[in-house]
């Protein structure tokens, strides 16, 4: 099974694909004064509490914070799963939720990888792949099958078109996932916790299938994930939350220069960031066990 | 869910949600028949075809020794088994019934039709039924409290409605046999569709889908293995219906036949038509297990990569 | 009292919501198409008005309750005989797998043949007519109750095992303090799902063996709700028929229902999902 990143095989996709790999503008969100209070107005669960900050156009900001916190909240709402109890989310210029419109409707430039992956398991991969064009009827189904089979081949998974879910490995499945959603030229890509349950070997292959990608694309990338040096590894910004309700407690921009690879795990500079983040994230953390958080 | 599957269908594990995908090989599935003949020597080096055979043996053993050796007091009444082996198996049988009567399969075939038919006629009805009833909230509000109100009604007490209700003797019948596989097609798609993770449905909206198209490409595929463990309960369910109803009126048929021996006093007949009945009905269960397989290829390939574990 | 406080707050939240009114408006209309079919010359089925006058009448006639008290007699019967020799059977399918091995494939030749074929086969074997009644009810709820005991016990996670293991549990101690708790749930589904078989039993038993056009069997008066609705439609009374199906209906419901409860009671782990 040839899963050799493109990068290292000196793909001639990376030419064909200069234009794309500038600096993108569009994909930005902007998250004002977000509130989500679960359940009835008096004795709801305050998931979210006046949460606002910035997700950058072209960007890779990785979400990070004690469990059960809200990230997921914010995530879903941004996808268009949840509504908002008040507040404002943005994204580019038109507005996803907010007064009058609670809940934003789901659609194919916010595209959410799940935690446990939802490849559909009666389609095959190809199939898969290839449904969103398809279903949107932006390509006819030539089209899109040939637009896949690029995109397959891209991530070196070119032959495993005609396997189901179920018969691949799950570090497979998930890179299956991104390119299904890379189809649709979504302005973002919502990520949460996609890794969670892959080992440490997969998972740092996992990340730089993940940046070679976002070296192609430059999308927009919205990241929630609890491995902290896996924050600071993919993300331009690690922003982290408080505790429930969450709201952003500090935003740290990593500035270490993409492409990056694994020597910078051991730089000083990444260690610097890494001190940073786990005393931040500490800290709520142990406000959250004093609270006795249960474990979602 | 897990009632209604467990009662007919056995082990028949139909988790859907992405966290059960086995993390297999990758590679091509195993071919089928290579998977057919290994499965068959692993099974024959392991315990269990002997400890079944123990099983049987004890069994067939048991009725025996009660009823041709020892003739204890009740059990000397009943037929033995070499009784109704013989009798089955034999080209002139003492009471007229026998494989090599044509009588035999008339009353197979009599009550084998009825079957399919109201089968077909509840899975037809059902699955959509089930389908739009898991699928849209307020189609379930209106429909399913008139539903759940005519459920706790056994099929059985309908009987001597259906004959009020319907003219000659084959249609009332049926209608029972209908209603009883109907309501656990219902049930078992309805709750298949519930089953489905929603993480599935999420991702076809995100991926631009609309409603519809959700519907055909998610919904329908993600609920075909809680529909076909349902189908194999819905049989099971049929020839339950089935017998009572034949039992009760109607002229031939297996239940029918049971009835008429034993009025008659030709017990070993009686029997014949017990054993076939259970063979019968067993055959259809699996026949709808092989069908549900064939169509959900990804399924088999699943489980297959799966029981290596 | 804060409980009745919870119920008129849940009465009230029910009656304000849409989907109570949905499905209210879905019955009335039903009875109401019901009403005027039954009219008609279409069907001879009798009308939901002259059903609850025969309701009525009947709720005065001791007979009726005693066709009830015999009913239920028999469904608890089996169903108790049921539980008593299938939880045991069934958690000794799962415990050892050479048992297992043995008893299941008979199990499994056995249970497609419909508890009803054995109507007449019992009828010959157990001296009176009410055991034959009750050991056909029995079949019908054992089946399920055997296979959902074998079903939850197969689910219980290895890590229980392994845990109770590694703090020093005996084979004994594991059965009682794991395998059986973590069955209960699934036994009581069984149980749910097998009472209500039960039912569908005993209504066709006691149709077969108190009438059917093949031929009165065992004995000309069999008693009980499905003798009850049988000799109605003999007797040419068709309102009682449907008050015998609601009837049924009813004990059904009712008995599904007071499993369910008694399940959750001794299950107060699972109240929170």
């Amino acid at each position: 099974m040839n899963a050799e990143p493109a990068r290292a095989r000196g793909g001639p996709d990376l030419a064909a694909n200069a234009s794309a790999a500038q600096e993108r503008d569009t994909g930005a969100i902007r998250i004002a004064n977000v509130v989500k209070i679960y359940g009835s107005e008096g004795a709801g669960i305050r998931a979210v509490d006046d949460c606002t900050f910035d997700v950058p156009a072209g960007k890779i900001t990785v979400v990070v914070g004690p469990s059960g916190c809200g990230k997921t909240t914010l995530l879903n709402a941004i996808a268009g799963f949840h509504s908002i109890t008040s507040g404002t989310i943005y994204l580019d210029d038109a507005l996803l939720c907010g007064p009058g419109r609670p809940q934003a409707d789901p659609g194919p430039d916010r595209i959410v990888v799940f935690q446990n992956g939802a490849l559909f398991p009666w389609k095959t991969i190809i199939d898969n792949v290839a449904f969103g064009p398809i279903v949107q009827g932006r390509l006819s189904k030539k089209e899109s099958f040939e637009k896949a089979r690029r995109m397959l081949a891209e991530s070196g998974l070119r032959n495993l078109e005609s396997n189901y879910p179920g018969e691949i490995s799950s570090g497979m499945r998930r890179r299956v996932e991104i390119a299904r959603a890379l189809m649709n030229d979504p302005k973002v890509l919502l990520l949460d916790e996609p890794y969670r349950a892959l080992d440490s070997l997969t998972k740092s292959v996992m990340h730089e299938a993940l940046l070679e990608t976002f070296d192609r694309n430059q999308v927009t990338i919205f990241f929630i994930t609890h491995d902290l040096e896996e924050a600071i590894f993919l993300g331009h910004h690690v922003v982290i939350m408080t505790t429930r309700p969450c709201r952003p407690k500090k935003i740290i921009n990593v500035d270490i220069p993409h492409p990056r690879d694994y020597s910078i795990l051991t730089a000083k500079r990444f260690r610097e960031y890494l001190d940073e983040t786990v005393e931040a994230v500490h800290e709520e953390a142990l406000k959250a066990f004093a609270a006795g958080e249960r474990e979602r | 869910m897990k009632d209604l599957q467990s009662a007919f269908a056995g082990d028949v594990n139909v988790s859907l949600s992405p966290a059960s995908l086995p993390a297999a090989k990758p590679g091509d599935g195993a071919g089928r028949r290579e998977t057919v003949a290994f499965r068959l020597t692993q099974w024959l080096r392991s315990p269990r075809p002997y400890l079944m055979l123990v099983g049987f043996a004890l069994f067939l053993g048991f009725w025996y020794l009660t009823v041709e050796v020892w003739k204890l007091p009740r059990f000397a009444q009943m037929p033995g088994p070499t009784t109704v082996i013989s009798e089955w198996l034999s080209p002139d049988p003492t009471y007229g019934l026998s494989i090599y009567s044509p009588e035999y399969y008339q009353h197979i075939w009599v009550s084998w039709r009825r079957v399919l038919i109201a089968f077909l006629l509840a899975t037809a009805t059902g699955v959509p039924l089930g389908l739009f009833l898991g699928w849209s909230q307020r189609f379930k509000d209106y429909v399913f409290p008139v539903f759940e109100l005519l459920r706790p009604i056994p099929p059985l007490a309908w009987v001597p409605l259906a004959i009020i209700m319907f003219q000659g003797s084959e249609t009332p019948i049926v209608f029972l046999t209908f209603l009883a596989s109907f309501y656990a097609t219902t049930l078992n798609t309805m709750l298949g569709v519930e089953s489905i993770d929603v993480s599935f449905v999420r991702a076809a909206y995100c991926l631009g889908a609309k409603r519809r198209q959700v519907f055909r490409h998610v919904i329908v595929p993600g609920a075909m293995p809680f529909i076909f463990t349902g189908l194999q309960i819905s049989v099971g369910v049929a020839w339950f219906s089935l017998v009572a109803g034949e039992m009760v009126s109607g002229q031939y048929g297996l239940g029918y036949l049971i009835n008429t021996s034993y009025t008659m006093v030709q017990y070993p007949t009686m029997v014949i038509g017990m054993i076939t009945l259970g063979l019968v009905g067993y055959l259809t269960s699996a026949a709808v297990r092989v069908v549900g397989n064939y169509l959900m290829q990804w399924r088999a390939r699943e489980l297959a990569m799966g029981a290596e574990r | 009292m804060p409980a009745t406080r919870v119920f008129r707050e849940r009465a009230f939240q029910l009656l304000t919501s849409d989907k109570f009114w949905r499905g209210a408006v879905a019955v009335v209309v039903f009875i109401l198409i019901w009403e005027v079919a039954s009219r008609t010359d279409i069907s001879r089925v009798p009308a939901p008005s002259a059903v609850v006058v025969t309701f009525n009448d009947l709720m005065r006639d001791p007979s009726y309750w005693f066709s009830w008290y015999l009913s239920v007699r028999r469904v608890f019967s089996g169903f108790i005989a049921a539980m008593l020799l299938g939880i045991p059977l069934g958690l000794a399918m799962a415990v050892s797998r050479t048992f297992y091995g043995i008893s299941f494939p008979v199990f499994e030749v056995l249970r497609p043949i419909p508890p009803l074929a054995w109507v007449p086969a019992a009828i010959i074997f157990w001296p009176t007519q009410e055991l034959s009644i009750m050991f056909v009810t029995f079949l019908g709820a054992f089946y399920t109750v055997v296979i959902n005991v074998i079903g939850g016990a197969q689910t219980i996670d290895v890590r229980y095992f392994q845990a109770a293991r590694s703090m020093g549990s005996s084979g004994w101690d594991i059965f009682r303090r794991i395998i059986l708790p973590a069955t209960i749930p699934s036994i009581v589904v069984g149980a749910t799902v097998g009472i209500g078989i039960a039912w569908a039993v005993v209504v066709a038993a006691e149709m077969i063996s108190g009438g059917g056009s093949a031929g009165s069997m065992g004995g000309a008066k069999g008693g009980g709700l499905g003798f009850f609705i049988w000799n109605s439609y003999v007797g040419g009374s068709y309102t009682q028929i449907l008050v015998g199906m609601i009837s049924i209906g009813i004990a059904g419901y009712i008995s599904s229902a007071l499993l369910r409860k008694m399940g959750e009671m001794v299950t107060p782990w699972l109240r929170d999902q």
